[in-house]
């Protein structure tokens, strides 16, 4: 579906999405589901102002659960990719641990970890973290060890094979996860941020808009929301597209 | 060291994988600089370990590998190594590819530790790489990428990624046998003539009785179970493709033949 998206069709997806907004609101037409032509000036204004601010503190939390994630779960994936033995050992807890909805460890983490920005960021982390092991794993372990060996006999040593073997097999592939788990990551965020905060889209929707019955604002911090997904989807589609070139030539 | 001096001396090497029947027990082996040497065997027989074990990519359990007379520790700078495939990575150009060696040696540049001894040029060998891909007959592709060409397109790319770093011993493990003959003689040529000229001493393993007669001017016979002792026949590799079937080389063929299929 992504794979023809060029700057006219996604302007006008947009322009449909926003049709069957307005032709919705206009059958519905209850102060709960305003417009996009009432909710459109709201965001801009908004947008620039608070809402902006609890923009950057979503996104910012996002980002470092995706930073965390990564720099956690690529090395590991790496080794247990490369050590068959080490894998069987953990793979049964892998297996067990990876389709947990990890939102449920939410109270825990609160208590271990205290109410901070920390515990949110390690909560979203760890959804993110799971994706992105078991793909760089069972790429790593999918390397041909012939690739490897012919490497090796170059003068390559264990940086030398990660820099040029090990990191680019497995970057496209996270990627992926990436683009893939940011949907539930962003969907957990919005959770977390429901309570517990003052800052952030969740907060920014549930308590100071949708509890004071400010819905034409609501609508301006969903959109916010759906904002922060499209652009990082996009970012991450954008790379995954550049550093999968070799493939689509191949099939072409 | 005498004038034809050893290039390769293997000293009582006993290698096995872990839990299985050992491949190699007191195994020695001399080959000397400049050499053409074939390894055949069976499949299962230890001739791609032996090459592994000689690249300095494997560690024999006892005994010693040298190389010019240096004992082998790890994989040293001047030893090439070409595989049957795989050998390529399949994210980068042709060209990033056969620029490999010389980006992993600037890579490893100021450690040292597996930086070229011999004073060879980083720069040097980055401009080689684009004359060597040139001599082969891929430049052309040099911008594409290895599933978009051929296998014979591909081995290509891995012989000038191994040759622009000017190896001194060149390892090769069935690097023709996914090729169709007209291919195979192409690139058996190529190697063949990178060989006296540069005093390059060749290792090519291979389970094809044509090659190894056509390549070996020394041929070692590997058999299944535990090699103690090194069975090397002479050879006489063909100078042009006229002089393919002579007398003695049938002979060859033939003796090989018989111990490949009776096994000593």
């Amino acid at each position: 579906m992504t794979k023809n998206l060029n700057p006219v069709s996604a302007l006008a997806g947009l322009a449909m999405f926003f049709l069957l907004w307005q032709v919705a609101a206009w059958l519905i037409h209850r102060a709960i589901l305003p417009g996009p032509v009432t909710v459109l000036p709201v965001f801009f204004r908004a947008f620039a102002g608070e809402l902006g601010l609890h923009f950057l503190a979503s996104a910012g939390r996002v980002l470092a659960a995706v930073f965390l994630a990564v720099v956690t779960a690529v090395p590991l994936g790496l080794i247990l990719g490369q050590a068959p033995r080490l894998d069987r050992v953990f793979a049964p807890l892998v297996a067990i641990l990876y389709p947990i909805p990890k939102i449920v460890f939410l109270p825990v983490i609160y208590v271990l970890m205290g109410i901070t920005d920390v515990s949110k960021v390690l909560l979203i982390a760890l959804i993110i973290f799971f994706q992105i092991l078991v793909v760089v794993r069972d790429e790593a372990a999918g390397l041909h060890p012939e690739l490897i060996l012919s490497v090796r006999s170059l003068g390559a040593g264990r940086r030398a094979l990660f820099r040029y073997v090990y990191l680019p097999a497995a970057l496209p592939a996270v990627l992926t996860a990436l683009r893939v788990s940011v949907g539930t990551a962003i969907a957990v965020l919005f959770i977390t941020e429901q309570s517990l905060t003052r800052h952030g889209l969740g907060y920014y929707i549930v308590v100071e808009t949708y509890q004071v019955l400010l819905y034409p604002e609501m609508y301006a911090g969903i959109l916010a929301m759906s904002l922060l997904g499209l652009a990082i989807y996009f970012v991450l589609f954008r790379f995954e597209v550049r550093l999968t070139r070799h493939v689509r030539l191949a099939e072409g | 060291m005498t004038a034809m001096a050893a290039m390769i001396e293997v000293d009582r090497l006993t290698f096995a994988y872990g839990g299985r029947p050992a491949l190699f027990e007191g195994f020695s082996l001399i080959v000397a600089q400049g050499e053409a040497l074939a390894v055949i065997g069976p499949s299962g027989c230890g001739k791609s370990t032996l090459l592994y074990l000689l690249a300095g990519l494997k560690p024999p359990q006892s005994g010693q590998i040298r190389i010019l007379g240096e004992p082998l520790r790890r994989p040293r700078p001047r030893t090439g190594l070409i595989l049957q495939d795989h050998g390529l990575l399949p994210w980068a150009t042709l060209r990033e590819n056969a620029r490999l060696g010389a980006r992993i040696r600037n890579f490893y540049g100021p450690d040292g530790r597996h930086a070229p001894q011999n004073g060879l040029d980083r720069a040097a060998a980055l401009a080689r790489v684009d004359g060597w891909l040139e001599r082969l007959g891929i430049l052309e592709y040099a911008n594409q990428y290895p599933s978009q060409l051929s296998r014979g397109q591909r081995q290509r790319a891995a012989i000038a990624r191994t040759l622009s770093l000017e190896p001194d011993l060149l390892l090769m493990d069935e690097p023709f046998s996914a090729l169709d003959a007209p291919t195979r003689a192409d690139l058996l040529e190529v190697i063949g003539r990178a060989g006296p000229a540069a005093g390059l001493t060749r290792v090519l393993v291979t389970h094809d009785i044509e090659e190894a007669v056509l390549f070996g001017r020394k041929i070692l016979v590997l058999k299944r179970g535990v090699n103690r002792e090194a069975l090397v026949l002479a050879g006489e590799p063909a100078e042009g493709r006229a002089e393919r079937d002579t007398e003695a080389r049938a002979a060859l063929r033939a003796r090989l033949l018989g111990l490949l299929e009776v096994g000593p």
